[in-house]
């Protein structure tokens, strides 16, 4: 107990660690933000094409292509986090030049995050009402215009939230990234925390990232609220 | 306005419906046309074979001179435009205000937003909704989101009208004033409307012809009035007299209907058939409805059990000018 005091005190009085976490935090958020973001686009492009080339759907795609897709989207999630990113830090030397710290782990979390997001956004799409989709399409609606100005702007709020969870899901996903040589606060927890046995480090560092999950969530969850107008 | 020649529609599955049989029909222009029929009748799959929402796997669609089954994807989309339709459950975009549900066809016929936002509230006028504006259908009640649909529906200024049991979700009150309103639309602007119902009420109210549609088939069309006063099929029966009357019952012996064509109807016909000939008939059934001012009314005379009385009391009901009498054998309602 004196020991982790001791730490504690440490923390808080050594610039050196209060940059160390500093820097964590910007290296989580930035990474995050960067990689939701591409992640979410590609997931978005993903869902949109599982649900409007269905045989079901307002463009349908031919079955073959529409198998395929289904099985990559599978097989990409399934494959473990970790495993995952071993394999794409290849793509991440290509892509930003380098296989360690806060820029390399975000070519594995867009790759790992993109199929998790299209599941979560296709179901999302698909809940959106037929008969709206059908007063489209008699219309006279395109299929893009089903898509642009009918299925994404009535499933909005779905979509703010899918990017919320999206959002906190490569959070704890670059905070695993740490232990294999990405940057932020799941380096320190890690590297200064785990590694060194200081457990004032790594309680700070997580609760750090809970933090950061907390405020996303909760902005997140109020502009999804806010933007639905069918609450009022 | 709108030709159907030889429609069928099947839904090939495991077990294969068909759902739209060999329909034929001609919808003038201007004109009120219902469609009546009991539920899985075909009546949706039949108007969403007008705008080829459903695609027919037989037969041809014509509008406004047009073979719409002929035309490529593109084609059909450019002509759905010039088709407004309404639903039962309204289908607004819900994160829509009704200002913007209305100018939504005319976003997607390319209109400016400056001029598509003058039309719709000029439209919004039209309906009686003019200070919804800004409100969310999700505001609204159910009579008010059918106006805002009619709103949206005219906002591509349609030569047809299409309604899919559009006043179906609506109290009594609000069917009557949205019936009301799509009469009054039709009577401006002369657009032709195809109005989809299972209720008989509806056709009564505002319809000009109708068609009778049982598993598919189109088993009797007409003008509202001579279908109403004379079904000639048990569907067409079983429409108008929705009560029925189930024949074991009754006490009597042979049954007539009597249908009363217009102006007649209130005339004391059963007082004078005792006067005149001296036969007491049973009242089984009566009932009056008024169909475009006029009075059509239909009784269900039960006839003495005795032959000759029988044969008299009918032969003086069918000398009876304005009345229509037709023996009802095997009538379960």
């Amino acid at each position: 107990m004196d020991k982790f005091l001791s730490q504690m005190t440490e923390i808080f009085t050594t610039p050196k660690y209060l940059e160390e976490f500093l820097d964590g935090i910007w290296e989580t958020t930035y990474s995050t933000v960067v990689s939701t973001a591409v992640a979410f686009l590609l997931g978005l492009v993903l869902a949109v094409l599982l649900v409007v080339g269905d045989k079901d759907g307002v463009r349908p795609l031919p079955t073959p292509i529409m198998k395929a897709l289904n099985i990559v989207i599978n097989i990409l999630r399934s494959v473990p986090f970790l495993i995952l990113m071993l394999f794409v830090l290849d793509l991440s030397l290509v892509l930003v030049g380098t296989k360690i710290g806060t820029k390399a782990a975000i070519p594995p979390l867009i790759v790992a995050a993109a199929p998790f997001i299209a599941r979560l956004v296709e179901t999302s799409l698909r809940e959106t009402d037929r008969g709206v989709i059908e007063a489209a399409q008699a219309m006279g609606c395109s299929p893009f215009q089903i898509v642009w100005k009918v299925m994404l702007p009535e499933c909005r709020p779905a979509l703010i939230s899918s990017f919320t969870t999206s959002f906190i899901t490569i959070l704890s996903y670059g905070a695993m990234a740490g232990a294999i040589g990405g940057g932020g606060l799941g380096k320190t927890a890690i590297n200064y925390g785990l590694y060194k046995f200081n457990g004032a480090v790594m309680l700070v560092a997580t609760t750090l990232i809970v933090i950061l999950v907390q405020i996303a969530q909760a902005i997140g969850g109020h502009l999804a609220q806010r933007s639905d107008k069918r609450l009022r | 306005m709108i030709r159907l020649e030889h429609v069928s529609k099947t839904f090939s599955g495991q077990n294969e419906v068909h759902a739209v049989r060999d329909v034929s029909l001609h919808i003038a222009p201007g004109e009120i046309f219902g469609i009546i029929g009991f539920s899985g009748a075909g009546k949706s799959t039949l108007v969403r074979c007008i705008n080829l929402l459903e695609r027919p796997t037989q037969g041809k669609v014509f509008v406004d001179g047009l073979e719409l089954t002929a035309l490529g994807e593109k084609a059909l989309r450019q002509e759905r435009k010039k088709m407004g339709m309404i639903f039962q459950q309204f289908n607004l975009l819900m994160q829509r205000n009704c200002l913007d549900n209305i100018c939504f066809p005319m976003e997607i016929a390319g209109v400016s937003r400056g001029r598509a936002r003058k039309q719709a509230m000029e439209l919004l006028e039209l309906v009686d909704l003019p200070d919804k504006a800004g409100a969310y259908p999700a505001q609204l009640s159910g009579g008010q989101k059918q106006r805002v649909a009619i709103a949206r529906s005219l906002a591509s200024d349609p030569k047809v009208l299409l309604c899919d049991e559009a006043t179906s979700a609506l109290d009594p009150q609000s069917t009557r004033a949205i019936l009301r309103l799509i009469q009054k639309i039709n009577r401006e602007t002369g657009i032709t409307v195809v109005v989809i119902t299972h209720e008989m009420t509806v056709v009564e109210e505002i319809c000009h012809k109708v068609a009778i549609l049982d598993h598919g088939e189109m088993v009797e069309t007409g003008r509202v009035e001579d279908i109403f006063s004379n079904p000639q099929t048990d569907a067409g029966r079983r429409l108008v007299y929705p009560d029925g009357v189930a024949l074991e019952q009754l006490p009597t012996g042979r049954v007539v209907r009597v249908a009363f064509n217009g102006n007649s109807s209130y005339e004391p016909l059963v007082a004078s058939l005792a006067m005149d000939c001296g036969v007491k008939v049973n009242i089984l059934g009566a009932d009056t409805r008024s169909i475009d001012g006029k009075a059509f009314g239909t009784m269900l005379l039960g006839l003495p059990q005795d032959g000759t009385e029988a044969a008299r009391a009918l032969a003086y009901l069918k000398g009876q000018a304005n009345v229509t009498v037709e023996e009802v054998r095997d009538y379960h309602g």
